[in-house]
């Protein structure tokens, strides 16, 4: 009883409540690298540094005034928030933030194909939003964003499939353990398939240089124009979530997850044993998890700096890095992968 | 026990959903009506302990397929009905044959299924030299059923070509 219900529910709770605390203070920071980025200081009103302006604005959220407009059809105009953010939410249950049992909820066998399929269903909740807004702007900006999410899933799916060959395994948990045999990260061995998946993963949440769907110039905000208060919040939080998720399959995948860095600085120079007087054990001190969340902020603070420096692709563009570019070269990935794994291991 | 009333519920939950799709006028509505349906299916295979054709049927066919299915929709005005909704008795006889042909088939294959010992996927599986879900699908794919798999493959890929060539008429 205690195994099968109570731990669970304590740590699908903590998850939940940290994944939505942290994107708040996402979006802080965000303000806040950004404003460094153009010279300016962001939000310092609220608190020490502005550091309160995270409570703040979902306060603000919360209390804005929540209108459907007449014409909207009211059902799919109030599912389709929630139809994004539950996925992004869901796909936690699978991240293992650290090396102990403790520190994910579970592991399933298909974690990593659990985890592609179910942010597959989150760009329901942005068509629907589109569509039932009954408005222009948003429906052509929920085409846009359904056709870039396709597009670039395939790309990412694809590229996962090298990663999953190299590891041998779906299990999320059990590719982390399969670096750790091998001693190298999956990012240096695969450092194609880690720039596609980051690529992709920009693309997949909306982020500059993707942004199309919420180009504010060309759709006066996307296809979450008709939507205030809450359920423009849940988007938001459903966007940034999705942020996270990235960064920490990323993390998983390519660096390591929980796994402390330089696993193997003997067996980069084995015969000098030029480092060997670098006594890095003491790095095991520091908790796996704190590695883990050390290295998706890396990534966080990537897509915020990403965002301040790039300016955003033309459609077409975006359709040809997508289809002509990405998935090519995921391609090639997955056969020379394939070749190598099956020929020279 | 508790595998059977899941199975029961989740059985009546898709046939409801299943007529949901084709009575519902809202085309948009029937889609995701589909889609809870789809999902419904996923849940099914996890009871029966295949996780990987569950979290596929997801991929493909919710994440995917419906996908395409929403944005056809969306694009094609549906708010009149088409002319050969008016006079809904004209397919009647049609649809009727139709969906007797479907129930014997079934029916038939119940039969077939029970009257024979475990099927050969079934046995093969117990047999494959690999555990685990995903392993054991891949080892009958290239192995008993290569075949097929690859029929199946170069299937798609003439559906791509025609997709293709119907697009763009001069290459």
């Amino acid at each position: 009883m205690i195994d099968l219900v109570i731990i669970p529910l304590f740590k699908i709770a903590v998850v939940l409540n940290g994944v939505l605390v942290s994107v708040t203070f996402m979006v802080l920071l965000e303000r806040k690298v950004i404003a460094w980025a153009q010279s300016r200081l962001g939000p310092m009103r609220v608190g020490p540094w502005g550091v309160l302006q995270a409570i703040v604005d979902p306060i603000k959220l919360i209390l804005k005034e929540d209108i459907t407009p007449t014409k909207a059809d009211k059902w799919m105009f109030t599912l389709a928030p929630i139809l994004s953010l539950v996925p992004a939410l869901v796909v936690f249950s699978v991240v293992p933030f650290g090396g102990d049992a403790l520190f994910y909820i579970t592991d399933i066998n298909v974690g990593l194909l659990f985890i592609i399929s179910v942010t597959s269903i989150g760009v329901y909740g942005i068509i629907l939003a589109g569509w039932a807004s009954n408005s222009k702007y948003p429906l052509l900006a929920s085409l846009r964003a359904a056709a870039q999410l396709i597009s670039y899933e395939i790309a990412v799916t694809m590229t996962l499939v090298s990663v999953i060959l190299t590891a041998g395994t779906l299990s999320m948990v059990g590719i982390v353990e399969a670096q750790q045999e091998t001693g190298f990260w999956f990012g240096f061995v695969q450092p194609v398939a880690f720039v596609l998946v980051f690529i992709g993963g920009l693309a997949e949440t909306n982020r500059i240089p993707f942004d199309l769907p919420e180009a504010e110039q060309e759709l006066t905000g996307g296809f979450h124009t008709e939507y205030s208060g809450m359920r423009f919040a849940l988007f938001f939080l459903a966007e940034y979530a999705n942020m996270i998720v990235i960064a920490a399959v990323v993390t998983a995948l390519f660096w390591g997850g929980w796994l402390r860095p330089f696993p193997s600085v003997d067996a980069l120079f084995p015969s000098v044993g030029a480092l060997s007087f670098l006594n890095l054990a003491f790095l095991d001190l520091i908790p796996s998890w704190v590695w883990f969340f050390g290295k998706m902020f890396v990534f966080l603070y990537l897509f915020i700096w990403i965002r301040a420096t790039l300016p955003r692709y033309r459609y077409d563009q975006l359709m040809r890095i997508g289809w002509k570019v990405l998935i090519p070269i995921a391609l090639a990935n997955i056969v020379v992968t394939a070749v190598v794994k099956v020929w020279l291991l | 026990m508790v595998e059977t009333i899941v199975f029961y519920t989740l059985s009546a939950l898709i046939l409801g959903l299943g007529v949901a799709v084709i009575t519902t006028p809202n085309t948009v509505h029937s889609v995701l009506f589909l889609v809870m349906n789809f999902l419904c299916v996923a849940v099914i295979y996890v009871v029966l302990e295949a996780e990987f054709l569950a979290v596929i049927q997801v991929l493909v066919y919710a994440g995917g397929i419906v996908v395409l299915y929403l944005f056809v929709v969306m694009l094609v005005n549906l708010k009149r009905d088409p002319e050969a909704h008016q006079d809904p008795r004209r397919l009647s006889l049609v649809g009727l044959a139709l969906a007797g042909a479907v129930l014997l088939e079934l029916a038939g294959i119940v039969v077939y299924s029970y009257s024979r010992e475990p099927s050969a996927p079934v046995a093969a599986a117990a047999a494959s030299p690999v555990q685990g879900n995903v392993e054991q699908i891949g080892w009958l794919l290239y192995t008993d059923y290569l075949i097929p798999f690859e029929v199946a493959s170069v299937l798609l890929l003439v559906a791509m070509v025609g997709a293709i060539v119907l697009a763009k008429r001069e290459l």
